[in-house]
């Protein structure tokens, strides 16, 4: 009798056909049917899968080890190495003269004097000494320090007043867009390094005397007019990508949503539409890194890079030209040291743009 | 395709106006002028040296007349040595130009080969060597390779002679130059070369019966060539700074080594001849490159 209750479908109706069911089609299931339906995995986020997807990738977990280990011994050798990167070698607190251009693992002669008379053991020049007696181990971690910190705050700069502008562009969209666009457009088409040449040397002099008392003097006038070169010019096509990306976000139905809640604009903009360009900032921004390492230690070689006594990788390398065919190692180290840094910097951002950019997959 | 020209050229033109009025005000904020030697020069003399060449007047009138001339040919004289800016700047360029152009061909025959190599050799020993080779080759500044070069092959090998200008010897300088140009241009090929490879039209030319050279050369490899014209722009840029150390290592009296011995010296219209120069080079490279690139694909639109 129940099983007639169900009506029969209409012709042409869109309605489900009932006749094919009878009740037991319909009854609540069961605790055993129920716990079937139960998902056994565990529920993936997408920063999770991403960082599976990092885990099988052998390069981009080289590069990680990598680059701790660089990290970790430019921040644990200053403090186990008793010299200091612009301190002359002294011997019993008197100048050392002999100490200069020692090879790896040498002693001068007042070193070894020093030595044999008391029977204690000084600390070897892993990497000998530079030109003017100085350790250059301890040069190296300094150059290193220095070179990555450049690339690092760099890059963050870069992603700030990128994202900033490129958000404020891509969310307002008409006639804002157009011309703040046209402006990245001119800056795009500058001779960026012909530029940043001339800024440095105008900024290395005139911030001279602004800084000069206050605590900024620790970076030096190099260091700075470096990131305030990187801070006018780089951020362009940072400021261009988030502005397409936000372009294609804004017109999904969240926003609308959000938008017909009476959301204000900044709040749409940090809740709904920036986590969603999340990925592809991150990534950028990592490949920033070394770029902006390039471009210091380039500077630095053409001798507008930190002011000594600081040094850099690039300054390194350049001071190292003058006595290369003698002392080829000052120039390999601080040369190998880039290169690996860059490698490095340059396979983690591809894996990270494998691993986080669902558009790619 | 009128209009997009026109905006494209005219985008250029402001873009170098911007250059040389961003030059000539960073320049003049350089403390210090260029007859401020470590032989003071007397009062009297400087003055009528600043007298003669304009530098006496407010710097935005300096500017203007300094454009009027330029518009009329006129590069002025080098405030260091006295030559004629026009004269030095060309003689400089044929040198640095001979290089770049042979570092840019070797780039893109090099890399459109090993590039289309790696994509059909796609996961074995080839393509793993190549893929190798470029990512190192990204990874090494051209200062690094250029010094490392010398090192090893001038100064330890002795294989190849230091440079001079009665006896030059592009090879090395033509590495430190190209190499990296030549990893990129593998990079895009290859991807570029595997995306066309896998289209319906090679698909269909292999299935006609077509042989398999000319499927490479015809269907896949002119489709794959389209995204490596895009490089060309930044690559001219590229090569173009990347002289400037690369000159300075070999001792090559080309125009990027003077740029940074004319900033030291404050040679005021050295500086922003070069730079002009430069940034000319640069737009047009940039505006030629966008514009094959719409002509060789049809399917971009203008707008």
């Amino acid at each position: 009798m129940q099983e007639e209750n169900l009506k029969k479908r209409q012709f042409l109706s869109a309605q489900v056909d009932l006749s094919k069911f009878n009740r037991s089609h319909f009854e609540a299931a069961t605790e055993d049917e129920k716990r079937q339906q139960d998902v056994m995995g565990e529920s993936t986020t997408f920063l999770k899968d991403g960082m599976r997807r990092l885990r099988k990738n052998p390069l981009a977990m080289a590069s990680i080890i990598v680059l701790l280990l660089i990290v970790l011994t430019i921040i644990v050798a200053p403090s186990f190495v008793p010299y200091s990167y612009s301190e002359i070698i002294s011997v019993n607190g008197k100048r050392d003269k002999s100490a200069a251009n020692l090879g790896p693992f040498e002693y001068s002669k007042a070193e070894q004097r020093y030595m044999k008379s008391t029977g204690e053991k000084l600390f070897p020049h892993i990497l000998g000494t530079d030109s003017l007696s100085r350790d250059y181990f301890i040069r190296v971690i300094y150059g290193t320090r220095v070179s990555l910190s450049v690339g690092v705050v760099a890059a963050i700069m870069v992603l700030i007043i990128g994202l900033v502008y490129g958000s404020v562009a891509g969310y307002f969209g008409g006639r804002v867009d157009l011309i703040m666009m046209r402006i990245v457009d001119i800056i795009y088409s500058l001779p960026d390094m012909l530029i940043i040449i001339l800024l440095s040397v105008v900024f290395n002099e005139r911030l001279k005397p602004l800084i000069d008392k206050t605590i900024l003097r620790v970076l030096g006038t190099n260091m700075i007019s470096m990131f305030l070169v990187f801070g006018l010019l780089y951020w362009v096509s940072m400021a261009r990508l988030i502005r397409g990306q936000i372009l294609s976000i804004k017109n999904n139905e969240y926003v609308l949503a959000a938008k017909c809640i009476g959301t204000k604009n900044g709040r749409i903009l940090r809740r709904h539409i920036l986590p969603n360009c999340l990925s592809v900032i991150i990534i950028t921004t990592a490949l920033q890194v070394p770029s902006a390492i390039f471009t210091e230690s380039y500077l630095s070689f053409l001798g507008l890079g930190v002011s000594a006594p600081l040094t850099s990788l690039g300054s390194l390398a350049n001071d190292a030209r003058a006595g290369m065919q003698s002392y080829p190692l000052r120039l390999v180290v601080p040369a190998v040291i880039i290169c690996l840094i860059v490698l490095a910097l340059n396979l983690l951002g591809d894996g990270l743009r494998d691993a986080f950019d669902s558009k790619l997959n | 395709m009128a209009k997009y020209i026109f905006k494209r050229v005219l985008l250029a033109i402001v873009s170098i106006i911007i250059v040389s009025a961003i030059t000539f005000f960073v320049m003049n904020a350089i403390p210090g002028g260029p007859f401020n030697k470590e032989k003071a020069t007397s009062a009297q003399a400087q003055k009528v040296l600043e007298e003669r060449y304009n530098l006496d007047k407010p710097v935005p009138e300096q500017y203007v007349l300094y454009m009027n001339n330029l518009l009329h040919g006129d590069w002025g004289v080098s405030l260091h040595s006295g030559r004629d800016i026009w004269g030095e700047i060309s003689s400089r360029f044929s040198v640095s130009a001979r290089l770049g152009g042979m570092a840019a061909a070797v780039a893109i025959v090099l890399g459109l080969i090993l590039g289309a190599l790696a994509a059909l050799t796609r996961n074995r020993l080839p393509d793993r060597a190549i893929v190798f080779f470029t990512t190192l080759g990204t990874a090494m500044p051209s200062f690094v390779l250029a010094t490392l070069l010398l090192l090893v092959f001038c100064l330890k090998l002795k294989l190849v002679p230091v440079w001079s200008s009665s006896n030059p010897n592009y090879v090395l300088p033509i590495i430190a130059l190209s190499v990296y140009p030549m990893a990129y241009i593998t990079r895009l090929t290859k991807t570029s070369m595997l995306d066309a490879l896998n289209q319906d039209y090679v698909r269909t030319a292999k299935a006609k019966g077509v042989p398999n050279w000319k499927v490479i050369f015809k269907h896949a490899l002119r489709n794959a060539l389209i995204p490596v014209i895009t490089y060309v722009g930044p690559m001219v840029a590229y090569i173009l700074t990347g002289s400037m150390v690369v000159e300075n290592i070999f001792t090559i009296g080309g125009l990027g080594s003077s740029f940074v011995t004319s900033i030291t010296n404050r040679d005021y219209t050295m500086i922003m001849a070069t730079t002009i120069f430069l940034a000319i080079l640069m737009v047009i490279a940039n505006l030629l490159t966008d514009i094959a690139y719409k002509f060789v694909d049809p399917r971009i639109t203008f707008d």
